[in-house]
């Protein structure tokens, strides 16, 4: 086997190999969506925040418009403070509402955002005034329970 | 007593050789990275072995990937299938392709592939005094043959596990989508959704380079540390297969735990 057959194979196998690399991390772990630094934060506060994750995404009548970048808790107040990485290509009224989401009955949880109607919008490191917690099912079932129990003490 | 004495001076001999094989397996390594200037400075005889070394394993790791991706897909499909989650067998089959079983089994196929052919060569050099004769005529055979094998052996693993992750995506993709009639869209979006970047696949690579070097090194010392017999290079070369295996199988816990658990890496 001579020289140039060798540095041809091994060519071809490292370029074989870089390109599985580079398969890799487009295809299968999606890094050119990812774009990490690029968008404004908007900072949202929920009593509960339920199961929700950083990395989580945020969403816009369904659409991914942002990914929640930090959640940490207000040592005063006790909130989850939520800091939300939006595209720069969305902007969003000052009355917003934001909510978290679950999708479908097991699914992940999601930063749902509502748009209302003021001409004003949102900028860079704005809190978002209203939202709402996310729906812990323990405390749902027991409302019921609760609820239950009262119409039931009623009728006697 | 002298029983007991006995027993014990066994025992304490044997953990003293392995301890001092242990040293003599690091400082030969020590030696070698020392002497591997040679390596990149004549790259063409480090071209030579990444050909042995990477080029001649492609098929066998291609192969083995396609088939351990379908696999995992028809299995996955037939359990996810029960939890009405059928697309998700994407996901499955990426995230313990990129993060387990890519650079394992690919570490594994390589120690038995290439490792040992490596092994038996060196040994085999040894015993013609092919080494001997290199160091009369003043040439390094730790640089001139030893460091090319090393280096040739850990710029293929990572490249070759890479291989492995995509052939084994692209036959779960083969057999959950063409076969078992997942959809096409579900199946990629899924997988994206869920694989992270830093966690999956540069973990995957960092896993690989690790398998590689440890693979390699054992590799080169038992050819080098091979009894210049027949024999002698038979049982180095299975004492090879075994400690690499062993190797690739102990260290992947031990990186797992500590990417699990976001130490360091």
């Amino acid at each position: 086997m001579n020289r140039t057959t060798i540095d041809l194979w091994v060519g071809i196998f490292v370029a074989l190999g870089l390109g599985a690399i580079v398969f890799l991390s487009m295809k299968v772990g999606n890094l050119a969506s990812l774009k990490s630094d690029e968008g404004y934060h908007l900072e949202a506060r929920f009593d509960n925040i339920g199961g929700l994750k950083v990395r989580a995404p945020v969403k816009s009548a369904g659409v991914v418009v942002g990914r929640v970048q930090q959640i940490r808790l207000d040592p005063k107040s006790y909130e989850a403070i939520a800091t939300l990485r939006i595209e720069p290509t969305y902007q969003f009224t000052k009355d917003t509402i934001a909510g978290i989401l679950t999708s479908g009955l097991l699914g992940e949880q999601y930063v749902g955002l509502e748009v209302g109607g003021d001409t004003a919008m949102l900028k860079d490191g704005d809190r978002i005034a209203k939202t709402q917690s996310a729906v812990v099912l323990e405390k749902l079932v027991s409302q019921f329970m609760f609820g239950k129990a009262a119409e039931g003490g009623d009728k006697k | 007593m002298a029983d007991l004495a006995r027993i014990l001076r066994r025992l304490g001999g044997g953990v003293v050789d392995k301890i001092w094989r242990l040293g003599y397996a690091s400082r030969f390594i020590a030696m070698v990275l020392a002497a591997s200037g040679m390596a990149f400075r004549r790259f063409s005889l480090t071209m030579r072995e990444l050909y042995f070394a990477g080029v001649l394993s492609l098929v066998i790791i291609s192969v083995s990937g396609l088939f351990v991706g379908m696999v995992l897909a028809l299995q996955g499909f037939e359990t996810l299938q029960n939890f009405g989650a059928a697309e998700a067998v994407g996901v499955l089959v990426a995230t313990s392709l990129v993060k387990e079983l890519g650079p394992v089994v690919a570490g594994l196929l390589f120690a038995s592939r290439a490792g040992s052919a490596m092994t038996a060569e060196i040994g085999l050099m040894k015993t013609t005094e092919q080494l001997s004769a290199m160091e009369m005529m003043a040439v390094n055979p730790l640089a001139r043959v030893i460091a090319p094998r090393f280096w040739a052996g850990v710029i293929s693993m990572p490249m070759l596990a890479a291989i492995f992750s995509v052939m084994g995506v692209f036959g779960g993709w083969l057999v959950a989508v063409k076969l078992l009639g997942v959809d096409n869209g579900t199946f990629w979006s899924q997988m994206q959704a869920q694989i992270d970047f830093r966690l999956g696949i540069v973990n995957g690579v960092i896993k690989s380079l690790v398998f590689g070097t440890a693979i390699t090194a054992i590799a080169v010392f038992e050819g080098y540390d091979a009894t210049p017999t027949a024999e002698g290079v038979a049982s180095a070369t299975t004492r090879t297969v075994v400690a690499s295996a062993l190797a690739v199988l102990a260290l992947d816990f031990v990186l797992t735990v500590f990417m699990f658990r976001g130490i360091g890496l």
